[in-house]
């Protein structure tokens, strides 16, 4: 009937406007969603951070990783969630005067935390380095000759479980964090995958996972932990725990027992009688990158 | 005054939101589940330290081979209780019927100095007195004190089983599972496992030794 003021079309063109740039923002919001995989159930994607879940919820999270695991791979695996024990800390020493670089370490740890084969990824790299220098950069991890070869000396290097882990601070969602007994941990299914922990790691421990590993059915590992060995997702950040489902049930690291001369020695710091505490307080222990001040749980000593 | 009102009200709703912005944090904060620890290792360590008893030390390979293809053992006393030599020999080069091809790089040592004539299942310490031959972690010990002080303390020697021994058991190796106690040196070996790292480049330049062929791609990272 009446016509339309002036001012009439100027609020309907603000109010397209607007619902035009309210949707796009929307859009923009909602834009993970297109990044869905048919991998990411519902269940994964609003599963909660790990220290948030009750005991009920981990038992369904670990169900249904375990049907995963039997969908994508077709293996029976067992994940359990092994909690850091009373009285408990945890400390590694590696022996460099035995150490011949073998990579048998290497290779246990291959097997055990169910890495990816074609990668030959591991939670440990051997540097070759030149005797009587301790320049890391010269370091050489692609050795392939006999091994001790004249003139050099061996240096494995994982995560050192930092008790003031730059790892941990620098990740935005809290993905990662130090367990009670001295264990640096990532949350697989919170980890956002931005790798700023892997650049933060001076001891390069941090290992991405650019594709979803590829193991052989037979080749799984059965016994899985939630926070150590379970098969990670494509997309995340892993590293080094001291084998926890192993060592939080009392067993000795998968690579200290393939090591073939003896040069690791593992055990529980907060014990007087225990080997590690021999080592620290009869060797000459030294601490790698000492002066940055990461304070590690892991310890390269020599003899005499 | 009418402004007043006004302003004092918007204060009284940007309070409200900050306190109610303060107590959803804390409500955030403390999502938390109570982290349940387990039991602390029992004191009293149930778990028995076993040490491996190496095959060779009462037996020995012969050229003959079982039907899953492994060399078949002979104890050492099936032939030295029947055949008692005369002397032992100084070194293996003296070796003319048995242990023939024996490779012996362990300092100035002579066969006498460990083995006895006549009983070749025990072994002779420097001061005269006998032990059995799955003894010889103490023989060793003799010269290598060092090495059996950090045996005995956990710092040498590889191991398997468990750190915590209320757990379960650990079997430890015998100084003869790694070292060949007549050349007890590692012999070099290829190391396994070659890295395949992504966009790992060619070995470094100034790393004398053999060149290292080029790596797989196949399964490399895109």
């Amino acid at each position: 009937m009446s016509e339309p003021t002036e001012k009439q079309p100027r609020r309907v063109h603000l109010k397209v406007l607007g619902a035009t740039l309210g949707a796009s923002a929307f859009a923009y919001a909602m834009a993970p969603l297109r990044a869905w995989t048919k991998e990411l159930s519902v269940d994964a994607f609003l599963q909660k951070h790990y220290k948030e879940l009750t005991k009920e919820e981990m038992t369904k999270v670990i169900a249904r990783l375990e049907a995963d695991t039997k969908r994508d791979y077709g293996a029976d695996v067992t994940i359990k969630d092994p909690k850091p024990r009373a009285g408990v800390e945890f400390g590694y020493a590696l022996n460099l005067s035995v150490c011949i670089g073998c990579r048998k370490c290497a290779e246990a740890c291959h097997h055990e935390n169910n890495h990816d084969r074609a990668t030959n990824n591991s939670y440990i790299r051997v540097l070759e380095m030149e005797q009587g220098s301790f320049d890391m950069e010269r370091g050489n991890v692609q050795y392939d000759h006999a091994v001790p070869a004249p003139g050099k000396f061996y240096m494995p290097v994982q995560c050192h479980q930092c008790d003031n882990a730059p790892c941990t601070k620098v990740c935005p969602v809290q993905a990662t964090w130090k367990e009670p007994d001295g264990i640096v941990v990532v949350d697989y299914n919170w980890c956002i995958g931005c790798r700023y922990c892997e650049a933060a790691c001076p001891y390069h421990a941090r290992r991405f996972n650019w594709t979803k590993p590829e193991i052989p059915k037979e080749e799984i590992n059965p016994d899985q932990g939630y926070l150590s060995n379970r098969i990670r997702p494509q997309g995340v950040v892993e590293k080094c725990t001291f084998c926890l489902h192993r060592t939080r049930e009392g067993k000795l690291p998968a690579c200290l027992e393939a090591c073939p001369t003896g040069a690791r020695v593992f055990g529980n710091l907060l014990d007087p009688d225990s080997e590690i505490r021999w080592v620290l307080e009869h060797k000459r222990v030294f601490i790698l990158k000492e002066e940055l001040g990461t304070k590690p749980r892991f310890f390269y000593f020599f003899d005499v | 005054m009418a402004c007043s009102v006004r302003c004092t009200g918007k204060n009284i709703v940007r309070s409200l939101l900050f306190t109610a912005a303060i107590v959803f944090g804390v409500a955030c904060g403390h999502r938390d589940q109570a982290q349940s620890l387990q039991a602390a290792p029992s004191a009293s360590a149930t778990g028995a330290v076993v040490i491996h008893e190496p095959p060779k030390l009462t037996s020995i390979e012969t050229d003959k081979v079982d039907a899953l293809g492994k060399p078949i053992r002979v104890a050492c006393v099936t032939c030295h209780t029947a055949r008692v030599g005369q002397k032992l020999p100084t070194s293996p080069d003296d070796l003319r019927d048995f242990h023939q091809g024996l490779v012996f790089k362990h300092g100035d040592n002579t066969c006498a100095n460990c083995h006895v004539l006549g009983a070749q299942d025990s072994l002779r310490l420097a001061d005269g007195r006998l032990i059995p031959m799955r003894e010889a972690m103490t023989l060793c010990g003799q010269c290598h004190g060092s090495q059996l002080r950090d045996y005995k303390k956990g710092a040498h020697g590889g191991m398997s089983g468990h750190w915590d021994l209320a757990s379960g058991g650990r079997l430890r190796n015998h100084c003869v599972d790694c070292h060949d106690p007549h050349a007890p040196k590692f012999v070099p070996s290829t190391p396994v496992l070659p890295p395949r790292d992504l966009k790992l480049g060619p070995p470094i330049p100034h790393q004398a030794g053999p060149a290292i062929p080029k790596l797989s791609t196949e399964g490399a990272h895109p």
